[in-house]
């Protein structure tokens, strides 16, 4: 941490105005804007969150009323996982840090880039629409016929605005992967590549494969819907199971866009904070790809009660409990990753091991859900919400915010306060277990999900849980809070705070410079190469 | 006070224990490694711990027999479990062969049962106590799930289609009934109470009111909508005689062959033209809006009752081929 000066010129203040932003070709820029919208759509949906958790604890449906509650949990998921989840990690980190990490100047398609990022806000604009003129009261799964035939509510705009920020997803994966093929500096071959960009990798493929098929589910919903199409309804010949099928051909996949980045991130972070190479670097890069194209053949698994063959359920269990391997194989991987590093317990690492336990949660209960004969009593339970929830919050948020914490002094040239950041990881870890943990024991119980009213002797748990929820209200706030104030006053950071390896630390500057690096980088060594720098053992 | 949160549901039926066995089977294998990581990781973050930041880890990359070792143990740990909830999951989606019959119907926002003996009910549920009980069950408008959480049964009702839960209530008392599966508005106010009685208790219930049983409503329905001018039990009429069908094969037009079973009666009855018996002229008109969900039913529950006449499905068949 030598240089304390800014460099005179770098990529957040060599153009001013909002016109250089609004206009930017600039992969870090991007990442940025992307950045600022997902902060929104964040704070939304942990608002629609905050007002179901406020029901629920009575029993009682007082606070709101019903449609206005079915609205309020829809709301949050589209929120959460249209315009959080799915972009968070690939569309902030991975515009900023990816080109970076293999020595690019920028990515493919510059002018596709900054065009993604309009289409998603005009998808996000449409869902804000649909919100702003009455809601919608589907849920984010949108079964047919319900959403079809019987909802009174905004599908169609709804629908419309999830249509359209699937091309986003479809054109930044397309974006990085021609990035990846084509644009690695010399000496940077695949297996020199840091394991974050073989986790974008991977998860460029789902997003590219994936995402036409819920665009076509949801247009056929909308068909139907306006034009009487029969094809979910039965009463006009259609097969409403036929919906779930397609849906899930995608959402499931789509778990792995929102989870495989993440873990690329977790696994840069362990690496850099244990002073060692990420164990067994093959088997975690070849993990994303199994679980990338393995993820595309469990979707019936959340048909298991739905009316589908018992036969078929048995094999759809089978490569549920067979996708599970790779990331079990990860975990494992990480752990082995801390012995005898020199561990470095600095903010993103505590993020990490927050990360860990909350995955870990994640993953195991998702054995009980693959287990048909415990999925019969489970399905639609709180015990899926709690599932989803330490996966998609406690993996997939959680990887995010040790990833942004990692590269903040990058992004902005400063440091924040390491103390408010630990403090803030221990407040979210605390407060997740107790927000969803009790939902575990709820689902077992038999409480149905997306119910307003409920059984009195539900009451206790239910109360927890919201309690649970004020608590991670709190972290993350915090966490805005720091990271906001280091704009102003944190630190000078450095070109490598983090004294790591990789080419966004040591080739470019801290924020980089507006095309990167003043010299095209050249490889010549694997992504880790800690023992190589010529620092003491621990 | 703690009492009264329950922290565990109640067993109530001979599925239960099972469920929960596996449950906790489950739950130890996974505690089991969820343990191991977090001990390990808290363990090694403390004992490798480096405050200076300067210093490099041991030049470790990796090794092959270990990262084998956990992707080959937790593989075989998982086919056990997924073994033993398969073969849960079959006891649960198979009936044993004497059930008490039971049908229902969900739509928003209730459900109705309709038993055999002609007692119908709404949102409430008797069973007697001991016996193997099966209830069939579709949907009138969108999406729905019956779930009896103390059996640790659930199956969606989807229109269009049956489906069917069974069980054997062990545990007299009063349980929870929940739609699962959300259905608009009030979708948590779609519950109701299963009450499961002595065999005694159940007979006096059931006899208590409640008009015609299911087979004579089926039967009125089947004059009524002029289903007798075709199905003839002799099998002389226009359509095939239905007399001691249900349960057998039935080979249609396109030459393949189907179980007639309540699924393909109810859809021979509302959309006959989608697959036609083998031998026969599209005549039969579709029913579809003339007869609700339970007067189906009811009907299917006429035909099982009409006893197989001897060697009238040959006679059918010789006869229709004749035409
Ligand atoms: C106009 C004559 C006609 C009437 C009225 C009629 N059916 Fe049919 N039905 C047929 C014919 C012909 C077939 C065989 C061709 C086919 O599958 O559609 C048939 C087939 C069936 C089958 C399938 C039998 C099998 O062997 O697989 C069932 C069940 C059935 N009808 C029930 C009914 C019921 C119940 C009614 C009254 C609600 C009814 N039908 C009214 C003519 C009729
Ligand atoms: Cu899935
Ligand atoms: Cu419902």
């Amino acid at each position: 941490m030598t240089t304390t000066v800014l460099p005179r010129v770098n990529y957040l203040n060599h153009e001013h105005g909002v016109a250089s932003w609004l206009l930017t070709k600039d992969h870090k820029r991007i990442g940025i804007l992307y950045l600022i919208v997902v902060a929104v759509a964040f704070f939304l949906g942990a608002i629609f969150a905050a007002g179901v958790r406020m029901e629920l604890t009575t029993p009682q449906g007082d606070l709101v009323s019903a449609d206005t509650y079915n609205k309020l949990f829809t709301a949050h998921g589209v929120m959460m996982v249209f315009f959080v989840l799915i972009p968070v990690v690939p569309a902030i980190l991975g515009n900023f840090a990816m080109p970076l990490m293999i020595g690019a100047k920028d990515v493919a398609f510059p002018k596709l880039n900054l065009l993604s990022w309009y289409v998603f806000v005009i998808g996000f604009l449409f869902t804000i629409a649909a919100l702003i003129f009455g809601g919608v009261d589907t849920g984010w799964t949108f079964y047919t016929p319900y959403s079809s035939t019987a909802s009174n509510s905004n599908v169609m705009l709804t629908g419309l605005g999830v249509f359209i920020a699937g091309f986003s997803s479809i054109l930044t994966g397309l974006n990085f992967m021609v990035t990846i093929h084509r644009m690695r500096a010399p000496g940077m071959t695949w297996f020199r590549l840091p394991l974050f960009v073989w986790a974008i990798y991977a998860t460029a493929l789902v997003q590219v494969l994936g995402t036409p098929v819920v665009a076509i589910t949801v247009l056929m919903m909308a068909l139907e819907r306006a034009l009487g199409f029969g094809i979910f309804d039965p009463r006009l010949g259609g097969d409403p199971v036929l919906f779930q099928h397609l849906f899930w051909f995608y959402s499931h996949p789509a778990v792995y866009i929102m989870i495989l980045p993440p873990m690329g991130a977790i696994s840069e972070v362990i690496a850099c904070f244990s002073r060692k190479n990420v164990f067994g670097y093959s088997f975690v890069a070849f993990s994303s790809l199994a679980i990338a194209v393995f993820g595309f053949l469990v979707w019936a698994h959340h048909l298991f009660v739905a009316g589908i063959s018992p036969y078929s359920a048995m094999v759809f269990s089978f490569l549920s409990f067979a996708v599970a391997i790779p990331s079990a194989v990860k975990t494992f991987n990480w752990t082995a990753t801390l012995y005898q590093g020199a561990i470095w317990w600095r903010a993103p690492m505590m993020w990490v091991f927050g990360f860990i336990g909350l995955f870990l949660i994640g993953g195991l209960t998702g054995l009980f859900l693959a287990s048909l004969g415990l999925d019969v009593h489970l399905h639609d339970t709180y015990f899926v919400v709690a599932h989803f929830h330490y996966i998609m919050v406690g993996g997939a948020i959680m990887g995010f915010l040790a990833g942004l914490h990692f590269w903040w002094p990058k992004m902005t040239g400063r440091m924040y306060s390491d103390g408010a950041a630990t403090l803030s990881a221990l407040l979210v870890f605390v407060g997740f277990n107790l927000t969803f943990g009790p939902q575990f024991i709820l689902g077992y119980l038999g409480m149905p999900r997306r119910y307003h009213v409920y059984p009195d002797e539900y009451q206790v748990l239910n109360v927890l849980s919201s309690a649970g929820t004020s608590i991670l209200g709190v972290g993350y706030t915090l966490t805005a809070v720091y990271l906001i104030y280091s704009l102003f006053r944190g630190e000078r950071a450095g070109a490598n705070p983090w004294l790591a390896t990789g080419l966004e630390w040591n080739n470019t500057d801290s924020p980089p410079l507006p095309h990167n690096f003043s010299d095209l980088p050249v490889v010549s060594e694997g992504a880790y190469e800690y023992s190589k720098r010529g620092m003491k053992v621990a | 006070m703690l009492e009264s949160i329950p922290l565990f549901p109640e067993q109530a039926s001979s599925l239960a224990p099972e469920v929960d066995n596996l449950y906790f089977f489950v739950l130890a294998i996974t505690g089991f490694f969820a343990l191991l990581v977090a001990v390990l990781v808290v363990i090694f973050a403390i004992k490798y711990r480096d405050r200076t930041g300067n210093r490099v880890g041991a030049p470790i990359t990796g090794s092959i027999p270990l990262e084998l070792g956990w992707s080959i143990i937790p593989f075989f740990v998982s086919m056990a479990i997924f073994v033993w909830a398969t073969v849960v999951f079959f006891h649960i989606v198979r009936p044993p062969d004497q059930t008490l019959e039971i049908y229902s119907t969900g739509k928003r926002w209730m459900w109705r049962f309709q038993h055999i003996d002609g007692q119908s009910e709404i949102n409430e549920l008797h069973v007697p106590l001991g016996r193997p009980v099966k209830v069939t069950f579709t949907s009138e408008d969108v999406l729905h799930s019956l779930y009896v959480p103390a059996f640790r049964v659930k199956a969606d009702a989807i229109p269009g289609r049956y489906s069917s839960i069974w069980f054997t209530p062990t545990k007299t008392g009063q349980y929870h009934l929940f739609c699962a599966e959300y259905c608009g508005t009030k979708h948590s106010g779609m519950i109701g109470s299963v009450y499961v009685m002595d065999p005694d208790e159940y007979q006096a219930w059931l006899s208590g009111g409640g008009g015609l049983s299911m087979t004579a409503r089926g039967e009125q329905l089947f004059q009524q909508l002029g289903c007798v001018s075709c199905h003839l039990n002799d099998g002389s009429g226009r359509g095939p005689s239905l007399a001691g069908k249900f349960g057998t094969q039935e080979t249609l037009a396109n030459g393949e062959t189907v179980n007639v079973d309540d699924t393909y009666l109810r859809e021979s009855i509302l959309t006959p033209q989608l697959r036609l018996v083998a031998g026969y002229q599209p005549l039969m008109p579709t029913f579809q809006g003339l007869v609700n969900e339970e007067g189906v039913m009811s009907l299917i529950e006429y035909i099982k009752s009409l006893p197989a006449a001897p060697a009238t499905g040959a006679a059918t068949q010789t006869q229709a081929q004749g035409r």
